[in-house]
């Protein structure tokens, strides 16, 4: 890491640690953890309740404050760029300045309240370690794009509707469409396909792989003996690191392109 | 210092800079005017790097700047709107701006002391009035000693002794043989400021000389009166 990338993500965790967002964000899973730890009747019923919730919040909330972050930060930006600054390093910078925080407040938020109750947590360890690794790989996931769609549209609404538009897209519109392939080709063996499938949001990615680490992938029936297999194995844990790898890269060198190329 | 040529810029169908030739020297202030549109603003950020141009020239010291963004080591820049990080202090602004330098030359402080900024200089930036911001706006782009200073709207927003007094420290750079570019839409203040004028007008410049030889051209008295007459002029 260059020192101009460290000296401008230093800064940018700097201004977000005292801001009230990062606060806000951090308490709310501290609460939502904490509430259903104790509320929830077991650990493993908590852990699945406190995915669900998760993977609801963190795509949402990243998505929303990378693009309102990059927008407000744009005069900031020219003015940095007028600095004898390279274009790579400075997105690198402005990138890991939002995503270090926002992925602290998560892991400090939920860990803690995993700490609190570690010694309920038991069986559901390695299920609470994924929804840790999870939520942190989808936030760096999520600031990449909303990097992305706010690098390729100026008009502010029009990136915030976007961002929200990707994460309705990714959350339900996407579920919805592969439960409707499943009906339409209920004849046809579909595992293969639906694993494929899964490789292809991030959020089921991560839903899929937190459900396998609990008991609840008996419900999923066939389809679920097949997942299991698949990803119970080492290759399968690795495929799906390599997949949220990916989902992380892809983004943020479409990011780093645009920002290199834009007119600011 | 810097200097432009034959350079072009489009934003889609809109042609902003058509062939634009500009020389900015040494040891002279430069006002840059013409009516919004002209491509004042393009202009600026494509010396700034900010922008590229579609084609042309832009050679600071005589070398092309061609990516390269180490030249910008000796630009000042005062940006026209003053928007930082919030919850940063200007100190924290200050020292990050040196960070980003390999080698920053010696720290001007004067313009701190001056503007009496040393006791707002640990409150975070949200909290100071927007005219306190345009100074520590102000004093970034002199904090580095450059040899190029880009001044965007610098009064805009400061009370009148604080304007005076940035005037002052513009006429002190000057003399020191840097070189300045100066946007207003205050032609007083350019004139009272502006050794030569680079005028725009639909991407192209139609004037670049002194203040007087503007004047003597177009027989006026002062700066908005020729600036006037000659944008009549060229449209009619």
């Amino acid at each position: 890491m260059t020192h101009v990338v460290r000296n401008v993500v230093e800064y940018q965790v700097r201004d977000a640690v005292r801001s009230r967002w990062l606060a806000i964000y951090t308490g709310f899973f501290l609460v939502a953890s904490e509430g259903l730890f104790r509320y929830a009747g077991s650990a493993e019923k908590a852990v699945v309740s406190l995915m669900t919730v998760v993977l609801f919040v963190v795509p949402l909330v990243t998505l929303v404050l990378g693009t309102v972050y990059l927008y407000g930060a744009r005069e900031f930006t020219e003015l940095l760029l007028a600095q004898p600054v390279r274009r790579g390093q400075l997105f690198a910078g402005l990138y890991l300045g939002l995503t270090l925080p926002l992925v602290a407040a998560f892991l400090g938020g939920v860990g803690i309240s995993g700490l609190l109750h570690f010694p309920e947590l038991d069986a559901a360890r390695g299920a609470f370690a994924t929804l840790l690794v999870v939520g942190a790989a989808l936030t760096a996931v999520f600031t990449a794009i909303a990097f992305v769609i706010a690098l390729r549209s100026d008009d502010r609404l029009r990136g915030l509707g976007i961002g929200i538009g990707v994460w309705l897209l990714l959350s339900f519109v996407y579920d919805g469409l592969v439960l409707i392939g499943v009906a339409v080709f209920a004849d046809y063996p579909l595992e293969r396909p639906m694993l494929a499938l899964t490789f292809a949001n991030p959020i089921d990615l991560g839903r899929v792989l937190l459900l396998l680490r609990l008991d609840v992938s008996a419900l999923m029936g066939y389809t679920g003996a097949v997942f299991q297999r698949f990803f119970g194995g080492p290759f399968g844990v690795l495929a799906a690191g390599l997949a949220l790898a990916a989902w992380i890269a892809a983004p943020v060198a479409l990011g780093a392109r645009s920002f290199a190329r834009r007119d600011f | 210092m810097i200097r432009t040529c034959a350079l072009t810029k489009r934003f889609g169908t809109n042609e902003v800079l058509r062939g634009v030739d500009v020389d900015i020297g040494r040891g002279r202030v430069t006002g840059i005017v013409g009516p919004n549109g002209a491509g004042k603003t393009t202009l600026i950020k494509i010396l700034l790097g900010l922008t590229r141009g579609d084609s042309g020239v832009v050679a600071f010291d005589g070398v092309a700047i061609d990516g390269d963004p180490s030249y910008r080591s000796r630009i000042g820049y005062m940006p026209q709107i003053a928007k930082f990080p919030e919850n940063l202090t200007a100190r924290e602004l200050f020292a990050l701006l040196r960070s980003v330098r390999e080698h920053p030359r010696g720290d001007d402080e004067t313009l701190i002391d001056r503007f009496g900024l040393r006791e707002q200089l640990d409150k975070p930036l949200r909290v100071l009035s927007g005219g306190t911001r345009q100074k520590v706006n102000a004093v970034m782009a002199f904090l580095f000693d450059p040899d190029l200073l880009v001044l965007d709207e610098p009064t805009a927003g400061l009370d009148p002794a604080a304007s005076a007094l940035l005037k002052d420290e513009i006429r002190a750079e000057r003399a020191r043989g840097k070189a300045v570019i100066v946007t207003s839409h205050v032609m007083a203040e350019l004139e009272e400021l502006c050794d030569d004028i680079v005028f725009l007008l639909e991407g192209v410049v139609c004037f670049a000389g002194t203040v007087d030889e503007l004047k003597g051209r177009t027989r006026q008295v002062n700066l908005e009166r020729a600036v006037a007459t000659m944008m009549i002029r060229e449209v009619a």
